[in-house]
């Protein structure tokens, strides 16, 4: 094949597509963990230590998937990285305060006196919220090709505030799936409530991004493209639709359909980063840099590929088996 | 301050307060191994009791790392983009594997070693253990290879301004790779040490007596008494490798100005750095020569050689000062302990404050060791090849203030957290250590042992 006789080529599309998957993997995995620390602002005491408890054996790890993806935009792309990241500076810096404040919060409300308890819960709420509004305003400047103008920074603060919903949704979809009684209700009507905001956001986002961005207008809006395209809007609105109605219904007899909000929120999350990632093909800084402008040299490149090669279907393998080891009700955690 | 100066601050608050936490980790993982392997093999409730407590102080101490490396991960690209710019090549698939095989591998495994423990066959547990303790060294490594080809750079070569590998090889086994990684893992060890023996003379102090905490104390105790010597003599190893390659930062330590023979150790000084002199020195007549050279009239490099490219003297001076000092006190205070034990089978009260008092003196130790080895490495970012100013980033100075401030804030308000609830811990521990067993006998599983954790 003459495309892989020429690693320049395709090396930086596969590692485009790895730092793509980590990103997406990163969102669902932390997403639905710092959801659920924005939802502490929102539940009982007793509850809170429930919601710690179902996430307690995963966070460290969801988080490593953002190591993961920064380190494959370092390793694979160092320019871009270095221009993305300045230009992010701020909001940068403002989500590692985040991420540092409810990492290190959810250690030591568990070990704290007491009387400082709800000090480190409040840092762990704080943290959460600060890291996704973070995130979600990062991904609009991103969007709208690194600028700070009035109508770029309008259009970030409104990912930013549909990102971190979109967080509260999958954290709440998360605690249907871990969780029962009262506090599994109240994760039902915290769904409901994001959800339609996530609605209102995916349409804001959807309709705003072509207005402001021509080529990715031109990208939505040609023949073949449009085509090509149409599965993502239809699919999300049939997992909306059948989301909405689920939802309603939860929860069921013998906790069926319990994980369906989870998946859903999945599927979604995984709908809308296609769509975003086919807008900035093959840009990775927009408008300015391309994948093939940027990346390293070749050689290097491949040290790392045949390294992630083998060790990666062990990291899914053993991720995996965690998730298995941890299965089923937080409450049900006894141990017969 | 410049821009330059401030994101040099910034990435050095993010280093200091990071290294406190894996400094600890990786000897206190393979402690964990051992107390869980002693368990399994006697059955002996002791090594429950011990292994309960730390874990719990572990799994602080690694969110702690954790959360302090994602920000390391970031500031790379916010602050330094000409770093990968220039030596990407080699320094990203070192990261890389760093983040594939170490990271994923400690943090998925974690998971299972703090909640697993009634989840999983007892032996997949054990195995989740080591693998933590693995991960922690591992990750160790790959970081030193990066640190140690920024000293003593090999096997690469340059075309147009950007580095390209030509051995993996070279890189793997660069010169400074095997003293470094030697003298930073027993540097890990005696600050797990010291700390698992001051904690528990703590809980002694506090009238805290358990078994358990009695053979805690012992095993720091010897495990420090064992490591502060050899140290000392690798430290030395990596000392005469640092002549071998980086003579300037020799210099600097020693404050020697002139190329010479007879050349004193100085116990201290004070480097004037315009002046080009030490204004004020006590030390001991033809040390350094005997020390660097093994004779007395060993020729010593001097500071004059190498102008404008050599390291800020007084920080690497004052540093390396601390850095043997604090060697030295750890050497003292561990043998004495060790022999009054052995003799007398019990601490004086003077002793158990003098082990609290070292609690955290691996921390003074091993930031210190890392000021030598980093500062000393400027003004090179990668010695001979990038200065650390052709890295910057254009970050405006009042942009790095903020942020700077905003994390030396939140780093000395967490440290003191740290250090405080592993007091806190400690004094609680007795009540708290045996409730946990009774939890676990009675399988109540993960959801109250949570809370205890």
């Amino acid at each position: 094949m003459d495309f892989f006789s020429q690693p320049d080529q395709w090396l930086p599309l596969v590692f485009a597509a790895l730092m793509g998957l980590s990103i997406l993997i990163y969102v669902i995995l932390d997403g639905y963990d710092l959801g659920v620390g924005i939802l502490f602002a929102m539940s009982e005491q007793q509850e809170k230590d429930v919601m710690i408890a179902s996430i307690g054996p995963f966070w460290d790890a969801n988080e490593t998937w953002l190591v993961l993806a920064v380190g494959l935009l370092l390793i694979a792309f160092p320019i871009a990285n270095g221009m993305i990241l300045e230009a992010l500076y701020i909001p940068v810096a403002l989500m590692l305060l985040g991420l540092i404040l409810r990492g290190v919060a959810f250690e030591f409300r568990a070990k704290v006196p007491d009387l400082y308890k709800d000090l480190w819960n409040q840092a762990f709420f704080m943290g959460s919220l600060l890291t996704s509004l973070c995130q979600g305003y990062m991904l609009g400047l991103y969007i709208m090709g690194l600028e700070y103008k009035v109508e770029t920074i309008l259009f970030a603060s409104l990912t930013s505030i549909c990102l971190t919903l979109g967080y509260v949704f999958i954290g709440a979809s998360w605690l249907i799936m871990k969780t029962e009684g009262v506090l599994q209700m109240k994760a039902v009507k915290w769904a409901q409530g994001s959800l339609s905001f996530i609605v209102i956001g995916i349409l804001a986002v959807s309709t705003a991004s072509p207005l402001v961005s021509d080529r990715i207008f031109s990208k939505w809006f040609t023949l073949p493209e449009i085509i090509f395209l149409a599965p993502l809007p239809l699919f999300s609105s049939l997992l909306i639709f059948g989301l909405w109605n689920l939802l309603k219904s939860l929860p069921q007899e013998n906790d069926r359909w319990c994980w369906g909000p989870f998946v859903g929120a999945v599927g979604l999350f995984t709908l809308s980063f296609i769509g975003i990632a086919y807008s900035f093909y093959p840009y990775i800084v927009p408008e300015k840099l391309t994948i093939y402008e940027c990346a390293s040299a070749p050689e290097s490149l491949m040290v790392i590929l045949i390294g992630t090669l083998l060790v990666l279907p062990a990291i899914l393998g053993y991720t995996f088996y965690s998730y298995k080891v941890f299965f089923g009700k937080t409450r049900e955690l006894r141990y017969d | 301050m410049e821009a330059l100066e401030l994101a040099r601050a910034q990435f050095a608050a993010n280093i200091t307060f990071h290294i406190l936490f894996p400094s600890i980790s990786i000897g206190l993982a393979w402690l964990l191994f051992y107390f869980k392997l002693a368990y399994v093999k006697t059955r002996d409730s002791i090594w429950l009791e011990a292994y309960t407590f730390w874990v719990k102080i572990f799994a602080l101490t690694f969110a702690m790392g954790v959360v302090s490396g994602i920000t390391m991960s970031f500031q790379f690209g916010t602050n330094w983009p000409g770093f990968m710019k220039t030596v990407g090549n080699v320094a990203g698939p070192l990261l890389g594997y760093e983040v594939l095989t170490a990271f994923f591998l400690e943090s998925v495994f974690l998971g299972i070693m703090l909640f697993g423990i009634r989840r999983v066959p007892e032996r997949v547990h054990t195995v989740a253990t080591f693998l933590v303790a693995f991960g922690t060294m591992l990750s160790a490594f790959w970081i030193l290879v990066l640190n140690s080809w920024m000293q003593t750079p090999v096997g690469f070569e340059m075309k147009d301004g950007v580095a390209h590998v030509t051995s993996w090889l070279e890189i793997l086994s660069s010169p400074s790779l095997l003293p470094r990684f030697l003298h930073m893992t027993v540097a890990s060890f005696l600050t797990a040490s010291f700390l698992i023996s001051g904690i528990s003379a703590y809980r002694l102090l506090m009238r805290k007596w358990t078994p358990s905490v009695e053979t805690t104390l012992k095993i720091g105790l010897v495990l420090a008494a064992v490591f502060s010597p050899i140290q000392l003599f690798l430290g030395d190893i990596h000392g005469l490798n640092t002549l071998k390659y980086q003579p300037q930062k020799i210099a600097a330590m020693e404050g020697n100005w002139n190329t010479q023979g007879n050349v004193p150790l100085l116990l201290f000084a004070i480097p004037d750095e315009k002046e080009r002199k030490n204004t004020f020195e006590i030390g001991i007549p033809s040390g350094a020569s005997l020390i660097l050279k093994h004779h007395t009239d060993g020729i010593v490099p001097g500071l004059n050689e190498y102008k404008d490219n050599h390291p800020p003297v007084k920080p690497v001076f004052y540093a390396f000062r601390i850095m043997v000092g604090v060697g030295l006190l750890m050497i003292l205070i561990s043998w004495v302990a060790a022999y009054v034990l052995w003799k007398k089978r019990e601490l004086p009260p003077f002793l158990i404050k003098a082990m609290v008092g070292m609690t955290f003196s691996g921390w003074i130790a091993t930031v210190a060791g890392w000021y030598v080895s980093e500062v000393g490495r400027q003004p090179w970012l990668v010695h001979d090849i990038l200065k650390t100013a052709n890295a910057a980033s254009s970050i405006p100075a009042e942009t790095i203030g903020l942020s700077l401030s905003m994390y030396v804030v939140t780093y000395i308000a967490l440290t003191i957290s740290y250090i405080l609830l592993l007091f806190y811990l400690a004094r609680r521990a007795d009540q708290r250590g045996l409730r946990v067993e009774n939890e676990i006998d009675n399988n109540l599983g993960l959801f109250i042992s949570r809370g205890a954790l």
